[in-house]
């Protein structure tokens, strides 16, 4: 759904995008992170066809981003950074004028602005004046422009930036709703807990620059590597550990307490469990450490 | 374009104007000065007529009256048409400002349709307000005094607003698309309000003295200016204009290496610097061509005015010589002729007055630097027929004993100068893209500034030389 090639956009003598190449396919997420001035930003404007590249080439819903702006800003579903909404317009009113604009007919209008409205609980402040909006409730009358005309692709930068955590919550549900084997979605956030729930890939840019991609999982075997395990046992641990498989990586011991990284868990880790036995301790728990993302993006910005 | 395709074309167009309409007139501070302007002034003017009557009318000046009428016909209509500049920055910077015209970028919509969108919705209210304004003024103005503008008058009246307006608003979008906020845009709005104040100072004095023919002209030259200065504002209007920059910076190092990049160009040696300048003498053809069909046009718009003038009851020299010496005699004559002081006053005057007109010229997008050096070509014009009619020479042997002998080097200096303004005038209306106009600005008036420095400064040091020394002898022993 979404080709990108070498990508790169120069401002002046300022490269805000440099050597961007990534593909989304349908029905995939993927989340885009970043700090600030990363370029995520104008990535996603050159993506729309706002911003031509300077340098590189891409393709959205098959059209290119150079050449055929019109088709490719016809079939995408865009939520800008900076919601930007006519504030005193009523809130149906400029669902309205964006749906005439994409070129639905009356009917579809009138039924798509009703679902959406009410999906996102809009629908009893259909006539309020948007200045009288919370800038939850904006966030969500800006998403529904996005999706009224169905697009293939979604690019959704920081949607759920000043959200209640509600609201938040009815987003990420909306986002996930939004998966289909036919649509591509693009999301720009720096909420990390965010980008693993919904993504099924992770692209992590810095100063302009594409540095790792991946699925959660494969970043963070790739960045933090093998799996964490801690076991806790019965008793603690007197002596020497009885002798355990060699790729097996002992990280800490305290008291009952062993952490360690198994890179064959599935193979390892009833080994390790049936030495500490044979040694004559009793195991009370194994479990794996969770590995956030926040490490893995912290891991790749310090390189 | 084929009918469904301006069709659809136009539906995008009309749904920007009609939104943008919509949100004005749910402005109240909008709409409060318009009514205003509606309601309010006309009457005022027309209280203003009648107590102007009255007053001169006792003094048997009723043609001060007469020729009032018609001005504040003009004011009436211009004053609201005015209010649209204000709209133009709040629509385009205002919007920029408040990032609500990113979605629209994001829409399926071109570049033109958001640009003529907007400038339909813009200029809409106040010009409906204006006219409407007016037709309350004359309706005032025939209850109250029995007075009916002819409808030429009214359409001209009408014309003038209207193209004056459409060269505001247009305007009005080339800076909104370099200011990133609309206090910013505001500041740069007296470009804008200065040279438009001018223009109605000018436009006031021929409705006075009801020099119906020059208001003609100043609309065709508005309207000119309009379409030209709309052209600039859509090629400025563009998706990488408005979200390519995010902060406006004033800054005198970056402004001094764009300048100075491109003045010096490629070159390493001054042999190298003059090898581009004869490539931009090159690309200057057809302008040059322009420039001195201009300045002919110029002596001949000069020659033909002179004409009017009627010379029986003046007191006139006998001939040339005499001429020559009352304006000696009279200390009409302020540069020392035949003398290295001489040389030194003509040039620094030429290019004095070739620096104001380039400065002028700056803030009228090159109108006025091409229109104050071609004055003088109109002055010769008319002083050749006037030496012709006194009978003191035929105008090729004056023109052949006073102008040519330095006029050979002077003249095609004005004309490469008159050229590269405007050309720098003109590449305002096409743009390089991924460029700010900030930095293409510069980089134009670098390259006018090499063919100024290069070429049109040592031009006119050499003609300085000739007119000194060359031109009164050749005058004087030809013609006295």
């Amino acid at each position: 759904m979404i080709h990108a090639e070498g990508l790169g956009k120069r401002f002046e003598d300022f490269w805000a995008v440099e050597d961007f190449t990534l593909d989304v396919h349908a029905g995939e997420v993927v989340a885009v992170l970043g700090p600030n001035g990363a370029g995520k930003t104008t990535t996603v404007r050159m993506l729309v066809s706002v911003l031509q590249p300077s340098r590189g080439k891409a393709t959205v819903a098959g059209f290119d981003v150079a050449t055929q702006g019109l088709d490719v800003r016809a079939h995408v579903g865009v939520l800008t950074e900076q919601h930007g909404l006519y504030t005193r317009m009523p809130a149906q009113e400029y669902l309205d004028f964006f749906a005439q604009i994409y070129g639905l007919d009356e009917r579809l209008r009138q039924e798509r602005i009703e679902r959406w409205m009410r999906y996102f609980g809009l629908w009893a402040y259909r006539d309020w004046r948007i200045a009288t909006y919370s800038k939850g409730m904006r966030q969500k009358l800006a998403l529904a422009r996005a999706l009224l005309h169905e697009p293939p692709v979604l690019l959704l930068d920081e949607p759920t930036s000043a959200m209640d955590p509600e609201s938040a919550r009815l987003v990420r549900e909306a986002i996930q709703g939004l998966r289909s084997q036919e649509r591509a979605i693009v999301l720009c956030t720096h909420n990390l807990y965010e980008a693993e729930a919904l993504a099924d890939r992770i692209a992590i840019m810095r100063r302009g620059r594409l540095i790792a991609v991946g699925s959660p999982a494969e970043l963070k075997a790739r960045w933090l590597g093998p799996p964490m395990f801690e076991i806790v046992l019965n008793r603690a641990l007197e002596g020497d550990l009885p002798s355990l498989p060699a790729e097996v990586e002992i990280l800490a011991i305290e008291g009952q307490r062993i952490l360690f990284r198994s890179p064959g868990w599935e193979t390892f880790n009833p080994l390790i469990v049936q030495a500490l036995t044979a040694a004559g301790y009793g195991v009370l728990r194994l479990a794996e450490v969770p590995q956030h993302l926040e490490q893995v993006y912290l891991e790749v910005m310090a390189q | 374009m084929s009918r469904s395709a301006w069709a659809t074309w136009w539906h995008g167009t009309w749904l920007i104007a009609r939104r943008e309409i919509r949100d004005q007139i749910r402005d109240w501070r909008i709409v409060a000065p318009l009514v205003g302007l509606t309601l309010f002034l006309p009457l005022l003017m027309n209280f203003t007529a009648q107590q102007v009557v009255h007053f001169v009318q006792k003094y048997g000046a009723d043609i001060v009256a007469e020729r009032l009428f018609p001005f504040l016909m003009m004011v009436v209509g211009f004053f609201p048409a005015s209010i649209s500049l204000v709209i133009a920055l709040e629509s385009f910077a205002g919007e920029r400002e408040r990032r609500t015209i990113e979605p629209l970028l994001a829409a399926p919509l071109t570049d033109a349709q958001l640009y003529v969108g907007k400038l339909l919705a813009v200029l809409f209210l106040p010009l409906s307000v204006s006219y409407f304004a007016v037709l309350v003024y004359v309706l005032g103005m025939h209850l109250k005094m029995g007075w009916w503008p002819s409808p030429m008058l009214l359409f001209m009246v009408l014309l003038l607003t209207t193209v004056q307006a459409v060269m505001m608003v247009c305007a009005a979008v080339v800076i909104s698309t370099q200011a990133t906020s609309v206090r910013a845009a505001s500041l740069l709005a007296s470009l804008i309000i200065i040279p438009v104040a001018l223009l109605l100072q000018w436009e006031s004095m021929m409705m006075f003295w009801q020099h119906y023919e020059v208001l003609w002209a100043t609309a065709a030259a508005v309207l000119v200016v309009a379409v030209f200065v709309s052209r600039i504002g859509l090629a400025h209007f563009n998706r990488e204009d408005l979200l390519g920059r995010e902060v406006d910076i004033l800054s005198i190092a970056w402004i001094k290496n764009i300048f100075w990049k491109e003045f010096r160009g490629q070159a390493t040696s001054l042999k190298g610097w003059y090898g581009q300048i004869w490539h931009d003498l090159k690309n200057l053809r057809a302008a040059l061509i322009m420039a001195l069909g201009l300045m002919l046009a110029a002596g001949a718009l000069g020659a033909w005015l002179a004409h009017q003038i009627p010379l029986q009851g003046v007191e006139q020299p006998h001939n040339v010589q005499d001429a020559f010496q009352s304006i000696q005699t009279g200390g009409g004559l302020p540069i020392a002729l035949g003398s290295w002081q001489g040389v030194w006053a003509l040039w620094w005057h030429n290019i004095r007055a070739l620096l104001v007109a380039a400065a002028a010229g700056a803030l009228t997008f090159g109108v006025l630097g091409i229109l104050v050096p071609l004055l003088p070509y109109a002055i010769i014009g008319g002083g050749l027929d006037l030496m012709a009619r006194l009978g003191w020479a035929s105008p090729w042997q004056a023109f052949a004993a006073l102008i040519l002998p330095h006029g050979i080097v002077e003249i095609p200096a004005m004309a490469i100068f008159i050229a590269a303004t405007l050309q720098l005038g003109a590449s305002l209306a096409s743009p390089a893209p991924g460029e700010t106009l900030g930095a293409f600005w510069l980089r134009a008036w670098a390259r006018w500034a090499r063919i100024f420095v290069g070429v049109v400064m040592p031009m006119m040091a050499l003609a300085a030389l000739l007119e000194t020394w060359l031109t009164p002898w050749v005058a004087s022993h030809w013609l006295f």
